[in-house]
C-alpha cells in the first residue's frame, strides 16, 4: 500500500515536468509578450513608450531570452520555492497568489463535500424509487444544475438576494473583514459568504454525480450477489448499504480526480462576477496581460491539484476494492 | 399432475398448490408461474426440470418471495412445515410479506438458496468469510469469534483446501468450482431444511459438476436437507432426482417419482426432453454411414502459444506472468471428417481453434492447409493476402449466438457481408444468394428484412451458420456453437450441419466441453488438458474404452442418462500431485 503511493507520487514527477512544459510553451503562443501588452495599455492612456525601453524592458525582464532558457530559469526557481516575479503587479508571485489559492482550496474542498453529501443519498434515493416523482424532482432540478451556466446563476442569486433579502452576496468578506488579519470572526464571516458560491459552484458537479451514482446503482441493483444477499434474510436497508452501494462507489469516487480541477477552473467566470478574491480573477487578467510567470504558477497549481485528486481517488479506490489492491 | 403417492402429510415439508407468479399486472402480464402445485417431502431430492423461459426459476424464488420486481405472487399457497412433529405450525409463505421480518427469518434459517453463477452470486468485494459469518450472525446468537469458527468448520466441510487461509480470501481469488463450495458452505451455515439449488453446476466443468452434485448428495443425507434442484439438464436429474417436475412455459406438466417419470412418462414434451438426452448417446455419423476421404486437408505440427507476461508501468515486477496456452499441439484433419476438440475451460481449446484460422499468430509450429486448387499453404506464416483466400474457404460459427450477431445490422445484411466483403454478389443477385443460404438453413426469406433480436437463441445459431455457409466454405470450425442452447435445440442444430456436410462436402472441427455432442457428431476427438492434447482416437473409443487416466476421469464424470445409470457416484478422479484436477 505504501509503496503503491510512493510509486504513485514518483510517476507523477515526470508528469509534471511535462505538464509545465506544455503550460510554458501555451502561454507564450499568443503574438506578443508582456511588453507589448504593457507598451499597448500605455498607449491607450496617451502615453508613448518607446522602442528603446521597450527593449530595455525585455532584456531586464529576460524575455529576449530563448523560450529554452526562459522556461530552465522558471523552472529552477520554482525546485527553489520560487514561482517568479509578476510584471504586472510588481511582486512575488508567491506573495499574489498565497492567501486566494488559500481561499480558493478552501472554496474548491467545501464544494467537493457539499457536492457529494448531496449526490450521494439523493442518487442512492433516486435509483432505488426510480420513475418515482422525487426522482422525477431531483433529476429535475438536477438538468437545470447542468444546463445552466455557473454565471448566470451567480447573476440571478445576486439579483433575488438584493431585490428581496437585502443581502450583499459578493465577495467573501464583508468589508470590516476583508484585509484584516486571521481572527475568529473572520471565520465565520468567511462561512457566511461562502456558501452561495458553494451552491453554485457545486450545483452542476452535484447533478452530474447524482446521475453517476444513479446509473451505477441501477445497475447493480439487480446483481445476483444482491439477490444471494436477500436469500440470506438480510432486511433491504442493510443490504443495500452493504452490497449495491458500496460496489456503486467506485465509480464514484474515481470521479474526484474530474471534479476538483473543473471546481477551480469554473469558479473562474463565478469569482469574477461575484467578486471573490480567489484564484480566478487574478488568473483571468494574468493571461491577458500576458503577466507569464503569475500565470504560469497558476496553471502549473492547477494541474497539480489534478494530479492530487487523481491520486486522492486512486487512493480511495485501493482502499475500497479489494479487486484493484490485490493487484498491486 | 400426479397426486402424492403413499406419503402421510408429516413427511411433506413444503407443499406448494397453485402457484401464480405473474410479472407486471392486466393483459399483458407474463405468466411466469401459471397454477403450479408440487410437494417436498423431508430429506429428499425434488428435481424441477424445463428450458430456458419454463418458469422454474422463478417458481424457485418464489418460495423464498425474492422475485425481481415487477414480478409478484398473485395466488396460491406455499405451506412449509418446518418439522412435521404434532405441535409445530405450518406457515403460508406465500401469505407473508416479501420485506417483514418473518419471511426475512426463514430465508437463510430454514430454506437456503445456492445460484447458477458463483462468480457474480457472491460479492466480488467483501471476503468469502464475511459473507459466510453474515448469514450466521444474522439468524444465530453468538459472537464473531464464534461465527468465525464456524465459517472455518463449514469450509472445510465442503472439502475447501487450507479454510483458515481460505476464509480470508476474496471471491475473485476462488476458482469457479470453489465459489460454488463457498456458495454451499454459506447456504448450509444455519442447517437449512430445505437447500434450493438454481442451476448450480451449469457454470461448472463436467468433472467439477460432478464434485459438486457428489458434495450436494453428501451434505443432503448428513444434514437430512430436503433439496429443490432447478436444472434443464435430464443427464444431472437423472443422476439426483428423488421426484421430478417438468415445467414448460410457467405450467408443470407432469410431477412424479423419478423412475416413473423417465422410464413411464406418457407427456409428449417429457419424453422429447429425455429422447435429446439420450441420441446424444450415439453416433449419428456411423448412423448416416459417412465416408471420410484419406486426404488431409489439414495438418497441425507442433503449435505453440505464448500469451507473453505483463509488465507494470514503472516497476520491473510483472503484473502476470507469461501463459502457456498451447504446447506442442499435433493433429490430422482428413477432407469430409469431422474432427472433436473436448476440454475444460482452460484447456487451450479455443486458443487452438483461432490459431487454425490466424485470428490468433502462432509462437512456434506449423498449420498445412490444402486449398481448393491443391495448393498446400502453411497458415502460419502465411501473408495477409493468402489469408483472404484461406478464410474464404474456413469458416467459424461461434458459440454466443446473441453476441455474435451485430444488433444493429438486418438478418440479409448479416448473411450478406461475406458476399459483400468479398465482391461476388451484389444488388438483386445478392439478394437471391442470401435467400438461398436462409432456405439451406431452414429459414423463411422474409427473416432478411428482420434484426437478430426478433429471433430465438436456435434460429440465431441458424443465421450464423447460414453466413458461415455463404462463401461456400470446406471448413468449418465451430467453437461451441450448440452450447448455449437449450437441449432439445441441441440435437437440431446438430443434425441441421450434419445434413449441410453431406449436401455440400464439408468438413467440421467441433469444439466443445460437451462429450453427448463430441460423440453424436465426430469421426475422431482430441482431447486436450492444460494446452496439450493427451489422447486422440474415434470418437467411440475415446467416450466408450478412453486409456489416458484424464480422459477416464472427463468421461466418467458425465452424468447418465436415466436413473438406473448413476454414474456420478462411481465416478474415477484425476489427480496431479494429489491436488484435485
Amino acid at each position: 500500500m505504501l509503496s503503491y503511493i510512493l510509486r504513485r507520487l514518483l510517476s507523477a514527477i515526470p508528469f509534471l515536468f511535462m505538464v509545465s512544459l506544455t503550460v510554458f510553451v501555451l502561454i507564450q503562443l499568443p503574438p506578443g509578450d508582456f511588453v507589448d501588452s504593457w507598451a499597448a495599455a500605455q498607449s491607450a492612456s496617451g502615453e508613448v513608450v518607446d522602442m528603446a525601453t521597450m527593449i530595455d524592458m525585455r532584456h531586464r525582464y529576460g524575455l529576449d531570452q530563448n523560450i529554452l532558457v526562459q522556461y530552465f530559469h522558471w523552472i529552477v526557481g520554482i525546485m527553489q520555492g520560487d514561482f517568479g516575479y509578476s510584471f504586472e503587479w510588481n511582486s512575488p508571485v508567491s506573495a499574489l497568489i498565497g492567501e486566494r489559492m488559500n481561499l480558493t482550496l478552501i472554496l474548491s474542498v467545501g464544494t467537493l463535500f457539499l457536492t457529494w453529501g448531496l449526490a450521494l443519498p439523493i442518487g442512492i434515493y433516486t435509483a432505488v424509487r426510480r420513475y418515482s416523482i422525487g426522482d422525477y424532482f431531483f433529476t429535475f432540478i438536477g438538468f437545470i444544475g447542468l444546463a445552466v451556466p455557473h454565471f448566470l446563476i451567480a447573476l440571478v442569486l445576486m439579483y433575488l438576494s438584493v431585490k428581496y433579502w437585502a443581502l450583499d452576496v459578493t465577495g467573501l468578506f464583508s468589508s470590516e473583514y476583508a484585509t484584516a488579519p486571521w481572527s475568529w470572526g473572520r471565520v465565520q464571516d468567511l462561512l457566511n459568504h461562502l456558501w452561495i458560491p458553494m451552491i453554485i459552484l457545486g450545483l452542476g458537479s452535484t447533478a452530474s454525480l447524482i446521475r453517476i451514482m444513479r446509473a451505477n446503482l441501477i445497475d447493480q441493483l439487480y446483481m445476483p450477489y444482491v439477490v444471494t444477499a436477500r436469500a440470506k434474510g438480510l432486511s433491504e436497508v442493510r443490504l443495500l448499504l452493504k452490497y449495491p452501494v458500496r460496489i456503486a462507489l467506485n465509480p464514484f469516487v474515481s470521479t474526484i480526480g474530474m471534479i476538483l480541477p473543473q471546481l477551480v477552473s469554473g469558479a473562474v467566470i463565478m469569482s469574477i462576477v461575484l467578486n471573490l478574491p480567489t484564484a480566478g480573477p487574478l488568473l483571468y487578467q494574468s493571461l491577458l496581460s500576458q503577466d507569464i510567470y503569475l500565470s504560469g504558477a497558476f496553471l502549473l497549481l492547477l494541474s497539480m491539484m489534478t494530479v492530487v485528486g487523481t491520486l486522492i481517488s486512486d487512493i480511495l479506490l485501493v482502499i475500497l476494492d479489494p479487486r484493484i489492491r490485490l493487484e498491486q | 399432475m400426479v397426486d402424492n403417492v403413499n406419503t402421510s402429510s408429516n413427511d411433506i415439508i413444503l407443499d406448494v398448490r397453485n402457484l401464480k407468479t405473474y410479472f407486471g399486472t392486466g393483459e399483458k402480464a407474463v405468466r411466469a408461474v401459471d397454477d403450479v402445485s408440487f410437494q417436498m417431502q423431508r430429506g429428499k431430492t425434488l428435481c424441477i426440470v424445463g428450458e430456458s423461459g419454463s418458469g422454474k426459476t422463478v417458481a424457485a424464488r418464489s418460495i423464498l418471495q425474492i422475485v425481481d420486481p415487477p414480478g409478484r405472487i398473485m395466488g396460491g399457497q406455499m405451506l412449509y412445515n418446518a418439522t412435521g412433529e404434532p405441535g409445530c405450525s405450518t406457515i403460508d409463505l406465500a401469505t407473508l410479506h416479501p420485506r417483514g421480518k418473518e419471511i426475512r427469518g426463514i430465508r437463510g434459517h430454514d430454506i437456503a438458496m445456492i445460484f447458477q453463477e458463483p462468480m457474480t452470486s457472491l460479492s466480488p468485494i467483501h471476503t468469502i468469510g464475511n459473507q459466510i459469518c453474515e448469514s450466521i450472525l444474522l439468524h444465530q446468537n453468538v459472537d464473531k469469534a464464534e461465527a468465525r469458527a464456524r465459517a472455518i468448520e463449514l469450509l472445510r466441510r465442503v472439502e475447501i483446501p487450507n479454510p483458515g487461509v481460505a476464509i480470508d480470501k476474496y471471491t475473485f481469488e476462488y476458482s469457479g468450482g470453489m465459489r460454488q463450495r463457498a456458495m454451499i458452505a454459506m447456504a448450509l451455515a444455519c442447517n437449512p431444511k430445505i437447500l434450493i439449488a438454481d442451476e448450480p453446476t451449469t457454470a461448472l466443468d463436467v468433472t467439477t459438476q460432478a464434485e459438486i452434485l457428489a458434495l450436494i448428495k453428501e451434505l443432503q443425507l448428513s444434514y437430512g436437507m430436503a433439496v429443490l434442484f432447478i436444472t434443464h439438464d435430464m443427464g444431472v436429474v437423472a443422476e439426483i432426482a428423488d421426484e421430478i417436475g417438468v415445467m414448460l412455459n410457467g405450467k408443470m406438466l407432469e410431477f412424479g417419482p423419478s423412475e416413473q417419470i423417465f422410464y413411464s412418462s406418457q407427456n409428449e414434451y417429457t419424453g422429447r426432453l429425455i429422447d435429446s438426452v439420450r441420441k446424444l448417446e450415439t453416433s449419428a455419423r456411423r448412423a448416416r454411414k459417412s465416408t471420410v476421404s484419406d486426404r488431409k486437408l489439414l495438418e497441425v505440427r507442433g503449435v505453440s502459444k505464448i500469451y507473453p507476461g505483463r509488465k507494470t508501468f514503472l516497476g520491473g515486477s510483472k503484473a502476470a506472468a507469461p501463459f502457456k496456452a498451447l504446447d506442442n499441439v499435433s493433429i490430422d484433419l482428413y477432407e469430409g471428417e469431422n474432427l472433436g476438440i473436448v476440454g475444460e475451460s482452460g484447456s487451450g481449446k479455443t486458443t487452438l481453434g483461432n490459431c487454425l484460422i490466424r485470428v490468433l499468430s502462432l509462437t512456434d509450429g506449423e498449420v498445412l492447409y490444402r486449398m481448393g486448387d491443391g495448393q498446400i499453404v502453411d497458415l502460419a506464416k502465411s501473408s495477409k493476402k493468402e489469408l483472404r483466400g484461406v478464410h474464404r474457404e474456413v469458416r467459424m460459427v461461434f458459440q454466443d449466438p446473441f453476441a455474435s450477431l451485430n444488433p444493429r445490422m438486418t438478418i440479409g445484411q448479416i448473411v450478406g457481408e461475406p458476399l459483400l466483403v468479398n465482391g461476388i454478389a451484389k444488388g438483386n443477385e445478392l439478394r437471391n444468394r442470401v435467400a438461398d443460404l436462409l432456405a439451406i438453413v431452414g429459414m423463411p426469406p422474409a427473416a432478411m428484412e428482420r434484426y437478430p433480436h426478433a429471433f430465438s437463441g436456435g434460429q440465431r445459431q441458424r443465421i450464423g451458420i447460414a453466413r458461415a455457409l455463404a462463401l461456400n466454405p470446406r471448413l468449418i470450425i465451430a467453437d461451441e456453437a450448440t452450447s448455449a442452447l437449450d437441449v432439445t435445440l441441441r440435437s437440431q442444430i446438430l443434425d441441421l450441419l450434419l445434413d449441410l456436410q453431406d449436401k455440400l462436402n464439408l468438413s467440421f472441427i467441433l469444439i466443445s466441453h460437451d462429450i453427448g455432442v463430441i460423440r453424436y457428431f465426430c469421426d475422431r476427438v482430441a482431447v486436450m488438458y492444460k494446452g496439450q492434447i493427451v489422447e486422440t482416437g474415434l470418437a467411440d473409443k475415446i467416450c466408450g474404452a478412453p486409456e489416458h487416466p484424464y480422459t477416464k476421469a472427463l468421461i466418467s464424470a458425465v452424468p447418465g442418462t436415466h436413473p438406473r445409470d448413476k454414474r456420478i457416484v462411481n465416478r474415477h478422479r484425476y489427480t496431479i500431485d494429489g491436488k484435485a484436477a
